[in-house]
């Protein structure tokens, strides 16, 4: 899966509070209307900034805090194309691959604010176009690979009538 | 081979002789869903065609993050799950009743269980020596329906503990002050062991609080072993016949071991917006406060409230500053009332607020103003967490808290007890 878009950049830190805030514990159960805040209290003007394919670069422990999946699938309904962190939360991380938002662990000190990236998901690989660097992902543990190719948890307990993860 | 915890209760749920590093797919004896979170698992089972609980006995639903509802939204959200517990024969938790995280030590985890649960702060189990780890709606609504779940068996820190507290100095001055020591993210993936003399003394009630905060060091359980402490609170809560035994093999591998002596440990506090973000009192006490919160999850139990209560029987709550106090449970509610410690903390100028997460979520019942700094005893104090991105949180235990309540800023309780 190929993916062009442009970065916008957050620090370390970025939690689930900053993605989806408990203020809007209402609008939970009305996704499109939450998305329309996604980042917010990272970036006011995100939601209206992004574009389809676009980057959500962060620093380090990316996703902390609840385990509200609202948070990755509002990333994903703003129409962000992956996130690259140095690293990620645990249930972020889990809750992500299981909404079928691609999450990159890699290096993400050669990304700034506004660079073109080019990112192939299924190798790992991410081309920083405006920099003209070349930055390589850890590679997904095989399960989550499993469940992303099936485009989430569900999707992939629907197709196989249960876990087919070949544990 | 030797095996931790993690390993000997995800080997026994999956069938197999796994160390950290497998992967599993494990029977799960409990799950748990909240408000937050309940709504869209039980929408993905209807999307799947599964709307059924395969153990709904053990399957627990719990209306405490708004409630009671403060808005038309989340009225209809609770609707969601009182429907779907009507239908599958789940256990409805409704307004009142508590925390779930309390609700769920209270009546229904036993050692050697595990349990997954839509909420973060679903560790809170695992000081009563069962597996609990926190997962999004998606994970737990397939949990619930099929009874499995998949794990990645974690590699276990061991936190061995040594020494007594002074006076002024709990078992949540000791999360604070790990979590500080070693970074929100410094246990990311791994499972937490705490152990040693420090930990075989202490109450139930510190080692939920201990267990609660796991989360917050990134860990994806936290864990103790089952001993007689474990023992005697499932008999006083009427369930006796589900103690066993569960503890690491002595010579079980460890990634990291981790020695902390308590006995020179002071109050600690985590300033905002991160929990690792920790100072000692001397080294933040002054700073003005304009809303205290006494309760939650990580410390609203009896044990927490009569810590406070004894603080400020006789004082005042400073003038310019907002108490409120929010028993975990309903149980722990009653017995509050009973001992007096409701009065006297009311007599002092706390409001109370009915069981549940309240102000600690953001979501009612004590959001913070611009600029406002708020001490809580609650688990996280990211921008926020409390409803408004313009407070401070500051997080500490009750004894702190009380001690801010009674000066208005930040202070040193040993004066207070």
């Amino acid at each position: 899966m190929q993916i062009k878009g442009k970065a916008f950049k957050f620090g370390d830190s970025i939690s689930t509070d900053h993605i989806a805030p408990g203020r809007l514990f209402h609008l939970r159960t009305n996704l499109p209307e939450l998305a329309k805040h996604v980042l917010e209290d990272a970036d006011p003007e995100f939601a209206k900034k992004v574009k389809p394919g676009d980057f959500v670069v962060g620093g380090k422990n990316f996703g902390l805090g609840s385990s509200r999946e609202h948070a990755p699938t509002i990333i994903k309904l703003a129409g962000v194309g992956a996130v690259l962190a140095q690293s990620f939360a645990r249930i972020f991380y889990r809750n992500a691959i299981n909404v079928g938002l691609p999450v990159l662990i890699c290096d993400t000190t050669q990304i700034d604010q506004g660079d073109e990236l080019e990112v192939d998901v299924g190798k790992g690989e991410i081309k920083n176009l405006t920099k003209g660097v070349s930055i390589t992902a850890k590679p997904l543990p095989d399960v989550m690979i499993k469940i992303l190719n099936d485009g989430g948890l569900l999707e992939h307990f629907h197709k196989h009538g249960g876990f087919a993860l070949d544990v | 081979m030797s095996k931790t915890i993690a390993e000997k209760i995800l080997s026994e749920h999956s069938g197999t002789g796994a160390y950290a590093g497998d992967i599993v797919v494990a029977d799960i004896d409990a799950a748990l869903l909240q408000d937050g979170t309940g709504p869209l698992a039980v929408q993905q089972l209807q999307k799947l065609g599964m709307e059924k609980a395969a153990r709904p006995e053990r399957t627990v639903l719990f209306i405490d993050h708004a409630a009671p509802s403060p808005r038309k939204e989340l009225s209809n959200a609770h609707k969601i799950l009182r429907d779907f517990a009507t239908r599958t024969g789940a256990i409805l938790s409704d307004v009142n009743e508590g925390v779930c995280h309390q609700r769920m030590v209270e009546d229904y985890m036993n050692p050697g269980e595990v349990l997954i649960g839509a909420d973060s702060h679903t560790c809170t189990a695992g000081a009563l020596g069962a597996f609990a780890t926190g997962m999004g709606s998606t994970d737990v609504a397939i949990g619930i329906a099929s009874g499995k779940t998949w794990l990645r068996v974690p590699e276990t820190f061991k936190v061995y503990v040594t020494g007594g507290f002074k006076k002024g100095v709990y078992p949540k001055d000791l999360i604070l002050h790990f979590i500080g020591m070693i970074g929100a993210d410094g246990a990311t993936y791994k499972a937490l062991e705490f152990c040693g003399p420090t930990i075989d003394a202490m109450d139930m009630s510190g080692r939920f609080t201990l267990a609660n905060m796991a989360v917050e060091a990134g860990a994806k359980a936290g864990l103790f072993a089952s001993d007689e402490t474990t023992r005697k609170y499932l008999e006083e809560r009427g369930r006796g016949d589900k103690w066993r035994p569960i503890a690491a093999d002595p010579d079980a591998t460890y990634e990291r071991v981790f020695e902390i002596d308590v006995s020179e440990l002071e109050s600690t506090i985590s300033c905002p917006h991160t929990v690792d973000n920790t100072k000692t009192i001397e080294n933040i006490a002054g700073t003005k406060i304009d809303q205290v919160l006494i309760g939650t999850c990580t410390n609203g139990r009896i044990e927490d409230l009569r810590i406070a209560a004894k603080m400020l029987e006789g004082r005042s709550r400073h003038p310019n500053t907002r108490l409120l106090v929010c028993p975990a449970s309903r149980d722990v509610y009653l017995k509050a009332i009973e001992e007096g410690l409701i009065a006297k903390l009311i007599a002092a100028g706390a409001a109370v607020i009915n069981p549940g997460c309240a102000a600690c979520v953001g979501v009612h019942a004590g959001i913070l103003g611009d600029g406002e700094a708020c001490l809580a005893t609650q688990n996280r104090n990211f921008k926020g967490r409390m409803g408004n991105p313009e407070g401070f949180i500051y997080l500490g235990s009750p004894a702190v808290a009380a001690a801010a309540a009674i000066e208005g800023a930040i202070a040193d309780p040993r004066k207070y007890l």
